[in-house]
């Protein structure tokens, strides 16, 4: 009775909260919905940012369809995202687990070291890293031919190129998710653990049988937004290697940023993009039924 | 008997553990030390081999470059502003539209929140072209303005004070009806300072998320004298030849910044409650 009273009361404000959403709601009507549109409308248009934006129909999406670089630039997303996704699930929560284990010693200053890489940007992330791989004056390289090894060709193998970009945005991206999975980890209650050592299960058998499971909702979000960030990367293959070697590792999104700011044919760009997007909801979607499914 | 027998246990355990965590913590620190170190190499030690871990001969020439010969001082003045201004104005917009979020209950403000929601579907790079024509078409082309104004709304921001202000009791929002306070007054005398810890952390994200953004700052500022840093480094890393003495010192002193406001409020971002789950 209180209750509903009290809730009638909170529904006869109208002007206040419209007040306190006015400005987010002017700026996502600004640049989210009215981009959206007229990115929608452009994208059948062959458009070039000046004069006239003469309509082509379905034209840009079928050139799309045909076009071997935008191919290219999708499968190298793929292989990418493919990489580094899992290698982040894996570093940032054995990182985490053991950033909240009673065992480990130290872990004030580990903790700070794992975080640092979060506050460097992509694109010193990715120069620091280059740094380390040059192939003529390489720490790495270095090292390897005082061992007696052959210089590694890191920058001009394009395949050893995306490993590095791998390796770059994992560490970067480590310290946010290993947050992510440090405050799940925190949350899984001891007497589940407590429970287990009395029927003697061991270290490996706790972490399948009861970590795993308890931090599955947050595991689910690490994916979910790894795979999001990881397809619309561009800021570390421009630092490490400019995409290189030659277009090789030209991601979907610098792929975009070429045609459409480069030689101008936003009504193309705006096809790619939508294409993009609608790639991005899919995997959404797709790793949402997954997860539901997995729960039930 | 039973605590000795796991004590004498504990002790592999804690060996191990230990010893996993600083091997994986010297492989992430190192990259970044190795790379502080050559900053304070000369030019000519860089590359000649062999190669040795302190400089022989350290030297602030590197910074001394970076600092005059790249426009480091205008960069810097650039990227503070792009940062500070976006800061300020993500957390005034995103407190107000939380605790809207949170306290009222019309039936479009719960359609407002799926949009913020929507809106980590509908990252800038999506709409990367039709996003530049809009901002253009606003005169914000070539302008500090047109980076910070679209980074403003952030559905992390959004609701890492909804979820704040969620836990508010509305018992006080009430009490301070009764006592005739209008309802925006409500908010900014007495909510408001309340969520001084969501406050502080989402100054620091949102702080280095602008800072160390590079695609849009690249797309909208065409002049030299408006770039930002991570421009400005990209210029470099870009070059025929890079300069490496002039790059590594340019980019140790532009993560100084952000590296002292860490340590300064460390344990707001340590502690964030970032179960929301999202990032810009």
């Amino acid at each position: 009775m209180v209750f509903s009273a009290s809730r009638r009361r909170h529904n006869s404000y109208t002007l206040a909260p419209l007040i306190l959403i006015s400005v987010n709601l002017l700026l996502f009507l600004t640049f989210f919905i009215w981009p959206a549109i007229i990115g929608l409308a452009y994208s059948f248009t062959s458009y070039t940012g000046v004069g006239d934006a003469p309509w082509v129909g379905l034209e840009n999406y079928q050139e799309l369809i045909g076009d071997a670089d935008f191919y290219a630039a999708l499968l190298r997303t793929l292989i990418y995202t493919g990489c580094v996704v899992p290698l982040m699930v894996v570093m940032s929560l054995g990182i985490a687990y053991l950033l909240v284990s009673p065992y480990a010693k130290g872990k004030p200053i580990a903790r700070v070291i794992f975080f640092l890489p979060w506050l460097i940007s992509p694109i010193i992330a990715g120069v620091i890293w280059r740094w380390l791989f040059g192939e003529n004056f390489g720490l790495v390289n270095f090292v390897i031919t005082e061992l007696g090894g052959e210089p590694v060709s890191w920058q001009s193998n394009g395949d050893l190129s995306l490993m590095i970009v791998v390796i770059v945005a994992t560490w970067a991206g480590t310290a946010f998710n290993m947050l992510l999975f440090v405050a799940a980890l925190k949350n899984v209650p001891v007497s589940y653990y407590e429970a287990a050592d009395l029927d003697g299960a061991g270290a490996w058998q706790k972490f399948r049988s009861i970590t795993l499971p308890a931090i599955a909702p947050t595991t689910f979000i690490v994916v979910l937004l790894s795979t999001l960030h990881a397809m619309k990367e561009y800021t570390y293959f421009v630092a490490v290697n400019d995409g290189g070697p030659g277009t090789e590792n030209n991601l979907i999104v610098q792929y975009i940023y070429e045609t459409g700011f480069k030689r101008a044919q936003i009504g193309y760009a705006s096809a790619a993009s939508f294409v993009l997007l609608l790639i991005l909801v899919i995997v959404a979607v797709l790793q949402l039924i997954a997860s539901r499914r997995k729960g039930s | 008997m039973a605590a000795s027998r796991s004590r004498t246990g504990d002790l592999p355990k804690k060996i191990s553990s230990s010893a996993i965590m600083w091997l994986l913590a010297a492989l992430y620190g190192f990259p970044l030390l190795w790379f502080v170190v050559s900053s304070f190499k000369p030019g000519g030690e860089l590359f000649s081999y062999p190669l040795t871990f302190w400089p022989k001969n350290p030297t602030l020439e590197g910074y001394t470059d970076a600092w005059t010969s790249f426009d480091f001082p205008g960069y810097l003045v650039n990227t503070m502003i792009v940062a500070l201004a976006a800061t300020v104005l993500t957390i005034m917009v995103s407190a107000a539209c939380g605790y809207a979020l949170a306290k009222y209950s019309n039936w479009w403000l719960k359609v407002f929140a799926g949009c913020i929601l929507a809106t980590t579907m509908l990252p800038t790079e999506t709409i990367l072209a039709p996003l530049f024509l809009v901002v253009r078409n606003l005169g914000l082309y070539n302008s500090l303005a047109g980076v910070v104004v679209p980074a403003v709304i952030t559905a992390t921001g959004t609701f890492m004070f909804r979820q704040f202000f969620v836990t508010v009791p509305n018992d006080l929002l009430e009490a301070a009806r009764i006592d005739g306070s209008s309802e925006l007054s409500t908010f900014v005398r007495i909510m408001l300072p309340l969520s001084r810890p969501i406050i502080l952390t989402l100054a620091i994200f949102s702080f280095q998320w602008r800072w160390n953004e590079y695609l849009w700052p690249l797309i909208i500022l065409n002049e030299p004298s408006q770039f930002t840093l991570q421009i400005g480094i990209a210029g470099i890393v870009g070059a025929n030849n890079v300069n490496w003495s002039v790059l590594i010192s340019a980019s140790v002193l532009s993560m100084v910044p952000l590296v002292a406001l860490y340590l300064v409020f460390q344990k707001y971002v340590m502690n964030a409650d970032i179960n929301a789950g999202l990032k810009d």
